[in-house]
């Protein structure tokens, strides 16, 4: 920069004779939100590599448990995958909200949330504008998913609208678990932290539940667990709503867990962001 | 007569855990000057800028921004502010024209306003070539002026540029002090930080200087140069078995006396901006070569030697358990 250019160009207006003070407009939570929703999908656009977790993950994960244990687990690869996508997809977007507390508490340390918190808007926009953004890396997930199940063989045998029901509920689901992960994000020091701790509470929730193997088969006691575990009901409502079995009370727990997430963690991951200093 | 002042603070106090970052600081700024904080690491700078930026609440004490109470109105505040944080606080992946016309739609500009003046602050900050690419790809300079750029979006009237030099090379720093001197001929009110004695004498009309959060000084920059002194002039002759003369000459030109400060090194202290030109003349009329001729203001240790008695890097801890008790 030269002393010169410096000169010339003035700045084109004086701040006390301010360009007529913006008026305040309506629903500023929701328009600061997402103008910084935008601000995510921007950032996930220019570093795709940070998809990896949400695009290869799902492939891996269904071709190493569908011709590994398809064999044992339900006498069929073939059979075995109509059984395992559903618990794939709902396992994969539950590990994709691990992103979103990873990369706040880094911007954290950057002081980009200076600027905003010093900024005239409300001041969980930021937050509710980042966990909005994140909806791009479920579609993704469930696309992706999706692709490589039907590449190996899976086929929904609902209809349309029932399949895209269970994309929606999971993808809902995923957004309401962001809160945890955002909490953790604002709590710990470092974003390898929140990764760590958030892979604890993913880990227990995928393998002790239905994803993988049918209930009946895990020892009584860990069935009590089970049977309250959110992803249990995501994955029996997906695969009452993809494959047609029995629904029951599955979609209502699963909103209900939903509900819940979002009512506790969403006031505690707020109330520690203000704290953040 | 009242002067109208847009930053007043009185008694700040912050603590956080055991550190007492804030212990009753007063400032006060009026309207289109620059008040210059100064201070060493850790005084409480960066913490008294956070707290009337509202970033942070006090413990203690109040402060109004533009007229507002920083904590009971810190929405008013916000609206009248820019700040600069001491670490460039951009969006790296964002280009420089997306920072700014993201903070340009936050502050309710409307898009197309937004727009315009992202160009206007690029083209103003010599980023419009730059405007395109991510922030991550910028180099120090023009990460700070992208940042500066993002606080001035909504024509604030009180910016605050916390630490803005830090980390510059010395060119970069003459750009960037010309920046803050047109922000004030337009008209804006401004609170630095530093901890450079110079920068706070070349850009601020009133300096306050914090030390362990307490304010130890405040004065315009001359009175504080009358406490701590002056400039000091150094010469190193090339011949050394001259020093006794080029000392002689020193002496003619001050009234002080001259020490060798370092080996060959003389040092002298000087009231006036002749005082070199005349040094230089007569050390050619003596035919004395110099391989070193320099003129300085103290440094930070220098003034918080004279006014604390202390070293500003020294660790106090004494003084600190003291007043904790």
């Amino acid at each position: 920069m030269s002393t010169t250019t410096l000169d010339a160009p003035r700045r084109p207006s004086t701040p006390s004779a301010a360009a007529p003070r913006p008026t305040k407009r309506p629903f500023p939570l929701v328009r600061h939100s997402l103008a910084l929703a935008k601000r995510s999908l921007i950032k996930t656009w220019r570093t795709p590599e940070a998809l990896i977790d949400v695009t290869l993950q799902p492939i891996i994960f269904l071709v190493i448990f569908v011709y590994i244990f398809g064999g044992a687990v339900a006498g069929g690869t073939q059979e075995y995958l109509q059984f395992l996508l559903p618990g794939i997809l709902a396992q994969t977007i539950a590990q994709g909200a691990i992103a979103i507390g990873v990369n706040l508490n880094t911007d954290l340390e950057k002081g980009i949330f200076d600027r905003f918190r010093s900024l005239p808007i409300p001041r969980s926009a930021p937050l509710v504008g980042a966990v909005s953004g994140d909806v791009v890396r479920y579609v993704i997930v469930t696309i992706s998913t999706f692709a490589i199940g039907y590449v190996m063989g899976f086929r929904i045998t609902t209809d349309p609208l029932s399949a895209i029901a269970g994309c929606l509920l999971a993808i809902l689901f995923a957004l309401c678990l962001s809160w945890v992960s955002v909490f953790v994000g604002m709590k710990v020091r470092t974003s390898g932290a929140v990764q760590g701790i958030m892979f604890l509470v993913i880990m227990p929730l995928s393998f002790a539940s239905n994803v993988f193997v049918p209930t009946s088969s895990l020892p009584s006691w860990m069935q009590t667990f089970v049977a309250w575990n959110p992803l249990t009901h995501l994955v029996a409502s997906m695969r009452g709503l993809f494959l047609g079995a029995p629904l029951g009370n599955h979609v209502w727990w699963t909103l209900a867990w939903c509900v819940g997430l979002v009512v506790v963690f969403m006031p505690l991951a707020l109330r520690a962001y203000r704290k953040k200093v | 007569m009242t002067t109208d002042l847009v930053i007043e603070a009185e008694g700040l106090i912050k603590h956080f855990g055991e550190t007492k970052a804030l212990q009753g600081v007063d400032l006060s700024v009026a309207r289109g000057t620059v008040l210059g904080v100064l201070g060493p690491n850790g005084a409480g700078k960066t913490t008294a800028v956070r707290i009337l930026s509202t970033l942070l609440v006090p413990d203690g004490g109040r402060a109004r921004v533009g007229g507002f109470d920083v904590v009971k109105d810190a929405e008013r505040v916000r609206q009248t502010i820019g700040l600069t944080g001491q670490y460039a606080s951009v969006d790296e992946d964002l280009t420089g024209r997306q920072n700014l016309q993201l903070i340009g739609v936050l502050l309710d500009l409307g898009k197309a306003q937004a727009k315009v003046r992202a160009a206007e602050l690029l083209e103003w900050f010599d980023l419009t070539d730059a405007a395109d690419r991510p922030a991550k790809t910028y180099s120090g300079g023009m990460r700070r002026r992208l940042d500066l750029a993002a606080s001035l979006v909504g024509r604030p009237d009180v910016i605050f540029l916390d630490e803005p030099t830090t980390g510059l090379d010395p060119s970069k720093r003459e750009d960037m002090w010309n920046v803050v001197r047109s922000l004030v001929d337009d008209g804006s009110t401004v609170l630095l930080t530093t901890q450079y004695l110079e920068e706070a004498d070349a850009l601020a009309d009133e300096i306050t200087v914090i030390d362990h959060g307490r304010v130890i000084a405040h004065d315009t920059p001359d009175g504080l140069k009358r406490i701590v002194g002056g400039q000091t002039l150094e010469v190193r002759p090339s011949d050394l078995s001259r020093l006794e003369e080029t000392a002689a000459i020193l002496r003619q030109v001050s009234d002080g006396r001259a020490d060798e400060i370092r080996k060959g090194v003389l040092a002298v202290p000087v009231s006036n901006d002749e005082a070199m030109t005349a040094t230089v003349a007569r050390l050619a009329a003596a035919g004395i070569a110099v391989t070193e001729l320099s003129l300085h203001l103290p440094s930070l240790d220098e003034v918080f030697f004279t006014l604390t008695g202390r070293t500003a890097s020294e660790d106090d801890t004494t003084t600190t358990k003291e007043v904790a008790a």
